[in-house]
């Protein structure tokens, strides 16, 4: 036994021989270098180690309140709801799938989208919920994508958009596939309009989210140390037969090779997004755009 | 013992057999005056056998047709489909993708831009064509072509046959997913009618990236998924051996995507499939080009763009509570 799990209390013990999973209770254990502390501290610290400063994953409710100014914020189009359309069934069936991933995870899809302010600075503001369907993108996500484009052509804001996604949603087949063009011509519309899109890649973002809506933003901006690719990792290794390079599709290597603008630490995320848009916005009117 | 033949599937292999035959009949030196007789009998055999095989293919066996070693591939048509045909290499950044084919067309009077991805037959080309596999510099060569196109007002052409975009360290270097998005975000709002055909396989994002048209064709034993049925499989059912029924549950066949307002048309292929016939293919697929690109020559192009939109935007199932 080594010294740390000596002092460590017998539940994170267990929880550290079951690796991988993260310990529930007073402690938190990071993910990256094992350090252990209070998970208040860990939560107060927005999901953020403080001593290797690795982000884990947070829910795009906690993740709205990291954000989103708490006065004049509203959920919208909260209404949109999933479908089976094609009766999809692998080894159980995806409608009772959906239902029982509704009733884990308190949502509706792997989207949510938000009206408010950003440091008193309006925004629309797309969120992912990655512990749905891994926030994969199926015709909700697109549709409400898609909406909150809308939006923001009518009350001419800024879109953001915190992506957390394993690509594009398997059940719903090539309907899903097809949100990739659905959601990319709804920017091409925004940016039209001369509205800013600040696309915010976290971990994961892989696959058709990757490949359209996060890709293209007018800032992109990534969260430390987060993967982000088209393929995943196993697959390129068994296509390549080679170990992949350290670091390989994190966001630090993103940036070295020219995909995003720069990586952001979560606790900078508020203040600079809100500078960004107010600058990116200074000289918007909707006469300048029309000529 | 029946010797194993990789170009025929194992549900044409009773075809094979009676190829055989007559091919023995047909070698006989001393061949005998039944020997005609004997041969237009199993030529009738024949057709009967393949009707009924291909009357009711399984949608497992339409994707093995769709990925059939003998299936044309682009630069199989091109020389009897294209009246003329320029080829144009390069994206003029990083370097030429052989898996795309890219270049200046003409079908009698019609002239357009092409784009359409290439698999290579034997071992050295499919590697040279790295199996159809685009990497980002394949769809940025497919980008300048497309806006080439724009700016010369001519439709564009793709015809799409790929497992999908390469999962390789070179192409996540270059940013295959912003190569992919891009197309997807301009494609979008081309100014230039244009029109995309799977020819056999589409790959999932490595297929869409030249693939949103304002006409959307498939050839009869094509395919068009999210992921391949081997893909969902292994993911879905944690057991690659359940392809079959991934491919079922997945509705990746011509009929199945026409049903759901997702592709527009079906080019009927000959009896026995593409790869039986080519010239008749190739006709098949002439007559269909010509008639989709006549249909958008006298189209007002703010109609189009407007009618493109409308459908990106109508894509998806959901409900409202
Ligand atoms: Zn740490």
């Amino acid at each position: 036994m080594s010294w740390l799990d000596k002092i460590l209390p017998s539940r994170i013990r267990a929880e550290k021989e079951n690796k991988g999973s993260v310990p529930e209770g007073l402690w938190h254990k990071c993910l990256n270098c094992d350090t252990v502390i209070y998970r208040a501290e860990f939560e107060k610290n927005l999901n953020v180690c403080p001593k290797c400063n690795n982000h884990g994953r947070i829910s795009a409710r906690t993740r709205a309140d990291i954000i989103l100014d708490a006065e004049d914020r509203i959920e919208i189009f909260d209404n949109i709801m999933p479908v089976d359309m094609l009766n999809f069934k692998d080894k159980e069936k995806y409608k009772d799938k959906l239902l029982s991933t509704q009733k884990k995870t308190g949502e509706k899809d792997a989207m949510l989208v938000f009206k408010g302010n950003i440091n008193k600075i309006p925004a629309i503001v797309c969120i992912f919920e990655y512990s749905f369907f891994g926030g994969s993108m199926g015709s909700v996500v697109g549709e409400k994508f898609s909406l909150a484009v809308k939006k923001c052509i009518e009350e001419k804001k800024p879109l953001v958009c915190f992506s957390a996604s394993g690509g594009a949603r398997m059940q719903e087949s090539l309907f899903s596939l097809f949100q990739m063009a659905k959601t990319s011509a709804a920017l091409n519309d925004l940016s039209q309009k001369g509205l800013p899109y600040i696309s915010v890649l976290t971990d994961p973002t892989m696959g058709g989210v990757s490949a359209s809506l996060a890709m293209l933003g007018d800032i992109n901006i990534g969260e430390p140390n987060a993967l982000i690719g088209f393929a995943g990792p196993r697959v390129i290794e068994q296509t390549v037969g080679e170990k992949l390079p350290d670091g390989f599709q994190r966001s630090e290597f993103l940036q070295d090779h020219g995909a995003i603008d720069f990586i952001l630490d979560r606790n900078n995320q508020k203040a600079k997004l809100a500078e960004i848009i107010s600058s990116l916005m200074s000289n918007y009117s909707s006469e300048r755009i029309s000529k | 013992m029946k010797e194993f033949n990789p170009n025929y599937l194992d549900f044409e292999q009773p075809l094979l057999e009676i190829e055989g035959r007559i091919k023995q009949i047909k070698n006989d030196p001393e061949k005998t005056a039944k020997a005609d007789a004997k041969i237009t009998k199993l030529d009738k055999e024949h057709s009967e056998l393949t009707r009924k095989i291909f009357g009711n293919l399984t949608d497992w066996q339409i994707s093995q047709l769709a990925r059939h070693p003998l299936r044309p591939y682009t630069l199989d048509y091109i020389p009897n489909l294209f009246s003329s045909f320029t080829e144009l290499h390069g994206d003029r950044m990083f370097g030429d993708d052989a898996a795309l084919i890219c270049g200046i067309a003409k079908i009698d009077e019609h002239n357009f831009m092409f784009i359409g991805h290439q698999k290579g037959r034997d071992a050295k080309e499919k590697v040279k064509r790295n199996f159809g596999m685009p990497k980002p510099e394949g769809y940025r060569k497919a980008l300048r072509v497309m806006k080439l196109a724009e700016k010369f007002g001519l439709p564009v052409v793709t015809f799409i046959d790929t497992p999908g975009a390469y999962p390789g360290i070179d192409a996540e270097s270059r940013n295959q997913s912003q190569a992919i998005a891009e197309n997807l975000y301009i494609m979008s709002n081309l100014k230039v009618p244009v029109i995309s055909i799977i020819i056999g396989e589409g790959g999932s994002g490595g297929a869409l990236a030249i693939g949103i048209s304002d006409k959307l064709g498939m050839l009869e034993n094509s395919i068009y998924s999210v992921i391949s049925p081997e893909g969902c499989a292994s993911i879905l059912w944690k057991d690659s051996k359940k392809a079959e029924q991934a491919a079922d549950a997945l509705c990746i066949t011509a009929p199945k995507l026409v049903k759901f307002n997702l592709v527009d048309l079906i080019i009927p292929e000959p009896l026995g499939g593409a790869h039986r016939d080519y010239s008749a293919m190739t006709s098949s697929l002439k007559m269909n080009l010509i008639s989709m690109l006549e249909d958008l020559k006298d189209t007002d192009i703010d109609e189009i763009l407007y009618k493109r939109k409308e459908k990106i935007s109508s894509y998806g199932k959901f409900e409202r509570s």
